[in-house]
């Protein structure tokens, strides 16, 4: 196998804790509201996801069990946050350490074990066809992860549910004014955000690589968090930027096995300074920030 | 029931907020510990035998207590002015390498009295470039610093790994990757002889009453504040924004980088990739446990080091691991951001 088709191969599922971390703090963000946990938040699924498949309970409850678990402590977040009006970003900061010395606490006894993943589905004709073909071979999640993606484009694009969520980040005053309780809607926001982080840091631990290790989700809740920035707000790019991460995060690997003689850290970093790289590029655009972005991110709201 | 904002917050009310919260975060894993079926009050005995019962674990908890006094006052200065240097491991990290690679290759020869001034001035240069760059994108691109300044951590660490197990390993190390050490001229006085106690807490608790000085005292000091309170305020009042966030990450990353390089001095010798069980990290919980107080960074640190060194001794009598304190500590930091409301609110029927 070739570099490429190994990236070909291997990056929709590299991307998808990536994604689907990102398209839950996208419907948070587009809420107005900034939750930086997600790191502790995935990690926390990670391990419970990884507890209920190592005792036989199987990858469907691992995933329910991680989507729960996750939600439960990301609506800590929303309480201290939303409801006590503390700093966003100092209670997301607090919640994602707590998260992972959940993670580390619960999963000491766990340390270095490993689990069955999945099986990859390869789709009928598509997969056969030469190189792309590649593409269409893919575990379950991944297809899941893909239909979330298009679910969360149509209800921001096409549903008053969508509509509501984005009236609330933009101006909550008026979402209240007409009748919507903006305080309830940030709380199932960044619930369903944690559910997400949850799925993602479960798709880590028991899928990508099934095996535990604290501290494995190193980083990817950040990226994430990156990403919804990168792809300013609008699911289609998030999307490609977490393909393009998940294509990154691989190139070690690839350049690696082809022999290039590069340290091994210069390629780890490439991820991170690619996203640093990226924020610059969109972020000096004023304009690009100003139509996209969500006017009343992070700012508490006050009847 | 509905919160009404509070005329005045009391000194009293404000000193005990973080008294109430450290005691709420103990309760709540005091029911970690009972559910892992642990005795709870015994636990926290352990832990606090643990970290003062003897000579040697009260020199430990000391000693770990120095550079988390610095890296909470790196964050709690930046935050003040609400730039989020969320890159105190890295910075951390790069002011150790920048000391050994100094030490080792460039200022060996040097006298102590010399040298370790030298040195240190080295490692805060080397966390303050860490932190100007995401600086830099912030006042040229607005690029959010909370997102730059974290993933530059990881970009350090692989960057001083990186070094460690290549241009800076030391060839005596057996293989181990391991950075040359650095000289016996570098190597800081001890406080106490036969204990890893050294100056660097003395120069911690300096420089906490020098900030605080400098943030209650200065013009700088009120301008930085400002920035943090309503920087667009602050600007119509005429305080030069980007400057004194300049000044402010010039202080905030030299104080990270200055605890990587007194790690390195005064503790281990070398740098490895386990040098900081993240120290920057938290740093962050210190500050804002101290309610980013520069005198109540001390007080938060020891707390902070405390249960760390507390935990490690406990987990090894009695079977819980260690990282009850990383959730202890955080259950703090919740518990006080929640407290922090009720220090400014109170709640009216």
């Amino acid at each position: 196998m070739n570099a490429l088709e190994f990236i070909l191969a291997g990056m929709l599922a590299a991307a998808t804790p990536f994604l689907l971390a990102a398209l839950g703090e996208l419907v948070v963000e587009r809420a107005g509201v900034l939750n930086l946990g997600v790191e502790g938040l995935m990690a926390f699924g990670a391990v419970l996801a990884f507890i209920v498949v190592y005792h036989g309970g199987g990858h469907l409850l691992s995933f329910v069990a991680a989507g729960l678990g996750s939600a439960v402590l990301s609506l800590v977040f929303a309480l201290v946050a939303l409801g006590f009006r503390a700093n966003q970003v100092a209670t997301g900061l607090a919640i994602g350490i707590l998260g992972q010395g959940l993670s580390a606490l619960f999963g000491k006894t766990y340390e270095s074990l490993t689990v069955k993943g999945l099986p990859k589905l390869a789709l009928p004709w598509l997969s056969e066809i030469p190189l792309a073909g590649r593409l269409f071979t893919q575990d379950i999640v991944v297809w899941l992860s893909l239909a979330a993606t298009l679910a969360i484009w149509v209800m921001f694009a096409y549903t008053k549910v969508g509509l509501v969520v984005r009236a609330t980040g933009e101006n909550p005053k008026a979402a209240h004014a007409i009748g919507y309780s903006v305080t309830a809607i940030r709380f199932a926001a960044v619930a369903f955000g944690g559910t997400m982080a949850g799925f993602a840091g479960a798709y880590a631990a028991v899928v990508y690589t099934p095996l535990w290790a604290d501290g494995m989700i190193a980083g990817r809740g950040w990226i994430a968090i990156a990403l919804v920035v990168f792809g300013t707000w609008l699911t289609g790019r998030i999307f490609l930027g977490a393909c393009l991460f998940g294509a990154v995060s691989l190139m070690g690997l690839a350049a690696q096995a082809t022999g290039l003689d590069v340290p091994s850290q210069v390629l780890a970093s490439l991820p991170y300074l690619v996203t640093i790289i990226v924020l610059g590029i969109i972020s000096a655009d004023r304009r690009l920030l100003k139509l996209n972005g969500i006017a009343s991110l992070g700012e508490p709201f006050e009847r | 029931m509905r919160f009404e904002r509070r005329e005045h917050r009391s000194v009293a009310l404000v000193i005990a907020t973080p008294v109430l919260a450290v005691l709420c975060a103990l309760a709540l894993a005091g029911v970690l510990i009972a559910v892992a079926g642990a005795p709870v009050m015994e636990a926290y005995w352990r832990i606090l035998v643990g970290a003062f019962g003897s000579r040697l674990s009260a020199t430990e908890t000391l000693t770990r207590a120095s550079p988390l006094i610095l890296t909470g006052l790196a964050a709690a200065v930046a935050f003040r002015a609400r730039l989020w240097n969320i890159g105190g491991e890295g910075q951390f990290y790069l002011g150790a390498i920048a000391v050994a690679a100094a030490s080792s290759h460039l200022l060996g020869g040097l006298a102590p009295a010399v040298q370790i001034p030298l040195l240190l001035i080295v490692g805060a240069a080397a966390g303050i470039v860490l932190l100007l760059v995401p600086l830099w994108l912030r006042l040229r691109f607005s690029v959010d610093e909370v997102v730059t300044t974290l993933l530059l951590n990881f970009v350090a660490v692989l960057f001083v790994s990186m070094l460690i197990d290549g241009a800076l390993k030391d060839p005596m190390a057996f293989g181990w990757p391991q950075s040359q050490p650095v000289a016996d001229a570098a190597v800081l006085p001890k406080l106490l002889a036969r204990s890893r106690l050294h100056i660097g807490l003395v120069i911690a608790l300096v420089l906490a009453a020098a900030v605080h000085l400098l943030q209650s005292r200065t013009v700088f000091g009120m301008q930085s504040r400002a920035a943090g309170l309503n920087a667009t305020g602050a600007v119509f009042a005429g305080v030069p924004l980007s400057r004194t966030l300049v000044k402010v990450a010039c202080i905030s990353g030299g104080l990270a980088g200055l605890a990587g390089a007194l790690e390195v001095m005064g503790v281990q010798g070398y740098v490895t990739k386990d040098l900081s069980p993240g120290y920057g990290y938290s740093g962050i919980v210190v500050a804002m446990l101290a309610n980013l107080h520069p005198l109540g960074v001390v007080l938060a640190a020891l707390f902070t080091a405390t249960m760390f060194v507390g935990a490690d001794g406990m987990s090894r009598s009695m079977g819980i691991p260690s990282y009850i304190a990383d959730v202890t500590v955080a259950l703090s930091l919740i518990s006080m951001l929640v407290g922090v409301f009720f220090t400014q609110y109170r709640i009216r029927r």
